[in-house]
């Protein structure tokens, strides 16, 4: 959801309307962005995964601190704008073409490239983002690890990230890969929709994987198709639900010191 | 199942003994066929551990045996897993480096540099890092490298029976502890790099303390050599015992000094510096024999590289002194000042008189910086270092609040215990203790 028109349609069909990113965008928001000098280039600009409303649990007649009324949009770095800076484009140029070689075009794989900070000049600190349509994951990742340009051919892993806002793509797998050639890093994020949790596995080309993405189908329940056996492995075999999701509640009980109770982590007072 | 003249488990013993009594055997129904699929195909499991002396911890290991040799070999993990991860997410970013210092306990001090590097580049200020506190953060890494390599060799010489070998390794690490005890006032779990900094300065002589324990640490190492290196019995055991070639590191992203004993001499430290490595002088040692016997020549060679970068990190330690540990901007560094009191380290009294008595800003300025802590600009990170055991990933999200979105940790030990079934099948029981051994996990970073 990175344009305006996007979240009209998934606001239609869901009860709640989803606000619109311009609506949403307060005089806050640019600092909550980070590298915010994107607000002025001609990108699709943030990409606003969530709005927060209130603070302190305060809302209603009974809210006369006026915190009730704030919202928090939670806006992650948008679509980068040529040029990426650094090697990014050159890369992006290359897996454009291994993938049109193998039938696969470019702007149905990746649904986005994200330069997180993007500065002029590039940033050394600066991180390239794909994101990645599941359909062609496995293409993708083929293409980054085999071609002689790419050669990400170490994988460190992949985690999940839920966002339990975003609809339709509420969970996120992360892949990290590095090419030790090159000295390169590259990130693929793959959104998949709570309802529908499949991502094909990677575990063909990077057989390192195997227990990550067991790993995250433990504690995400994203389901990575065609996984050799796709088993808890930190948890209990006969464990219920998946810890790292925002909807799992952490747990704890109140402690008691001196007199004095501190209540479990997650019902502390919260400001943010 | 009927047989005559040998003695059967299914047959009664009165049988042997008087004829006239009737015997009764279990037979009839499908247990012919159950007998016979038994004795057709004799699999033994083995499960080792989760409390087996020699798995460094809760590892546990299911092993199929055939006589001697594994013919499958498994893990099975998580019986440490206390969810550290989730936890960072409802504490301030502050408070997230007391929570990952507990993964690996045994390389508390890479944790907390991993998270708060990767915090400070969310943050944008990696470059406002004072310099001294990347030397300290150097410093105390390198060390915390020789004790993680210390515990590794003798904890390994101890599964093998060489007792001596324990005893020394844990005797050199207990110089360095004490040299952490003086720094952070904890052995482990330290939570002493922080988002910006350091906690703390060193105290006053810590230079010439740590001058005056790293000869000792270098004695210890030359008798660790000298006792393993050479010795026929050692080398009978890990001499080509748990393989795993180049191609089979790449595929199953194992890093570290496994990964360097097949020849590439891949490094985080040298591949995408951070704290300023570029700027040490310091070599990384490689191997092309793939096995337990060269990890254990990696580790001790390790070692003495990283006390050469020790050393360097003195001298500069010297030249900086009285620089700031922490950024300059008050809205990120810790208001915290500690002092060493009559019952230990705590905080500093006199800083405590002040804002108390002198400053209602400063008090109301150190208290939202304690209990909300500072806000991080949205958007992800990730950010390795070189771990003892490999290269350690940080995956940090922010979603602009106060605590971290999401904290993933890539541990090495985790993803290099996925190559124990390619380094022990085929191999000898006695082997499977050597290779594990050899990969050194640590089942708190495993299960985090």
């Amino acid at each position: 959801m990175s344009e305006g028109t996007t979240g009209a349609t998934a606001g239609g069909s869901t009860d709640k309307p989803v606000p619109q990113p311009e609506e949403v965008l307060g005089p806050r928001s640019g600092e909550l962005v980070a590298g915010s000098d994107q607000a002025g280039r001609p990108g699709r600009g943030p990409e606003v995964v969530e709005v927060r409303r209130g603070m302190f649990g305060v809302q209603g007649s009974g809210d006369t601190s006026g915190y009730g009324g704030l919202q928090q949009p939670v806006a992650m770095p948008g679509a980068a704008t040529r040029p990426y800076g650094g090697w990014f484009d050159e890369a992006v140029d290359v897996l454009g073409e291994v993938l049109a070689a193998a039938g696969v075009a470019f702007d149905a794989a990746v649904e986005r490239v994200v330069v997180d900070p993007q500065a002029d000049p590039p940033s050394p600190h600066a991180e390239l983002t794909l994101h990645v349509a599941r359909e062609h994951l496995v293409a993708v990742c083929r293409a980054l690890r085999d071609d002689q340009d790419l050669r990400f051919e170490l994988s460190l892993g992949v985690s999940g990230v839920h966002y339990p806002q975003d609809a339709g793509r509420e969970l996120h797998a992360v892949y990290h890969l590095t090419s030790v050639t090159h000295g390169r890093r590259v990130r693929l994020e793959v959104s998949v929709p709570d309802a529908d949790p499949h991502v094909p596995s990677t575990t063909a080309l990077y057989p390192t994987n195997d227990w990550h993405e067991r790993e995250t189908w433990d504690f995400f329940g994203i389901v990575f198709d065609d996984h050799p056996g796709l088993a808890r492995i930190e948890m209990p075999d006969d464990w219920p639900g998946h810890p790292q999701r925002k909807d799992y509640p952490l747990g704890g009980i109140p402690v008691e010191y001196k007199g004095a109770t501190v209540p479990p982590p997650d019902t502390r007072r919260q400001y943010s | 199942m009927t047989t005559t003249g040998a003695p059967h488990a299914t047959r009664p013993p009165t049988d042997d003994f008087d004829p006239g009594i009737p015997g009764f055997e279990a037979s009839g129904g499908d247990w012919d066929e159950i007998a016979r699929e038994a004795v057709g195909e004799e699999r033994i499991v083995v499960n080792m551990g989760p409390q087996h002396p020699s798995t460094h911890g809760v590892l546990r290991l299911m092993l199929e045996i055939d006589g001697e040799t594994v013919t499958e070999a498994r893990c099975g993990i998580g019986y440490l897993h206390t969810g550290i991860e989730k936890n960072m997410e409802f504490r301030t970013w502050t408070q997230g480096t007391t929570f990952c210092t507990r993964m690996d306990y045994l390389a508390p001090l890479f944790q907390e540099s991993a998270y708060c590097l990767a915090t400070e580049r969310l943050l944008g200020i990696t470059q406002d890092v004072p310099e001294r506190a990347s030397i300290i953060r150097v410093l105390m890494m390198e060390l915390n490298r020789v004790a993680s390599h210390l515990v590794c060799l003798g904890t390994g010489g101890n599964e093998m029976g060489a007792t001596t070998v324990m005893t020394i390794g844990f005797t050199a690490r207990e110089e360095i502890l004490r040299l952490f005890e003086a720094v952070t006032g904890l052995r482990m779990n330290h939570a002493y790099v922080r988002p910006g900094g350091v906690a703390q300065d060193v105290p006053e002589g810590f230079e010439d303390q740590v001058r005056a324990a790293l000869p000792k640490v270098r004695h210890y190492l030359g008798q660790l050599g000298d006792l393993m290196l050479a010795n026929p019995i050692f080398k009978g055991r890990l001499v080509d015992v748990g393989v795993l070639n180049l191609a089979g590191c790449m595929a199953l992203g194992v890093t570290g000094p496994v990964l360097r004993s097949t020849g590439l001499p891949y490094d985080v430290r040298k591949a995408f510096p951070y704290s300023g490595y570029e700027t040490y002088d310091f070599d990384v040692p490689t191997s092309t024999d793939a096995d337990c016997y060269s990890r254990v020549v990696l580790r001790i060679e390790e070692c003495y590289q990283s006390l050469r970068i020790v050393e360097q990190a003195l001298t500069r330690l010297e030249e900086t002194a009285g620089a700031p540990v922490m950024v300059a901007d008050k809205k990120i560094a810790w208001p915290a000042q500690l002092a060493v009191g009559a019952d230990g380290q705590g905080n500093s009294l006199d800083h405590i008189r002040q804002i108390m008595g002198t400053s209602m800003e400063a008090l109301i300025h150190h208290f939202k910086l304690v209990t909300e802590g500072f806000r991080v600009p949205a958007g992800q990170v990730w950010q390795t270092v070189e771990h003892p055991r490999g290269e350690l990933g940080v995956h940090a999200v922010s979603d602009g609040g106060t605590k971290p979105y999401r904290a993933h940790f890539r541990d090495p030990s985790f993803n290099n215990l996925q190559a124990v079934s390619v380094m022990c099948e085929g191999g000898q029981v006695a082997d499977v203790v050597v290779a594990v051994a050899s990969l050194d996990p640590v089942l708190g970073g495993v299960d985090r």
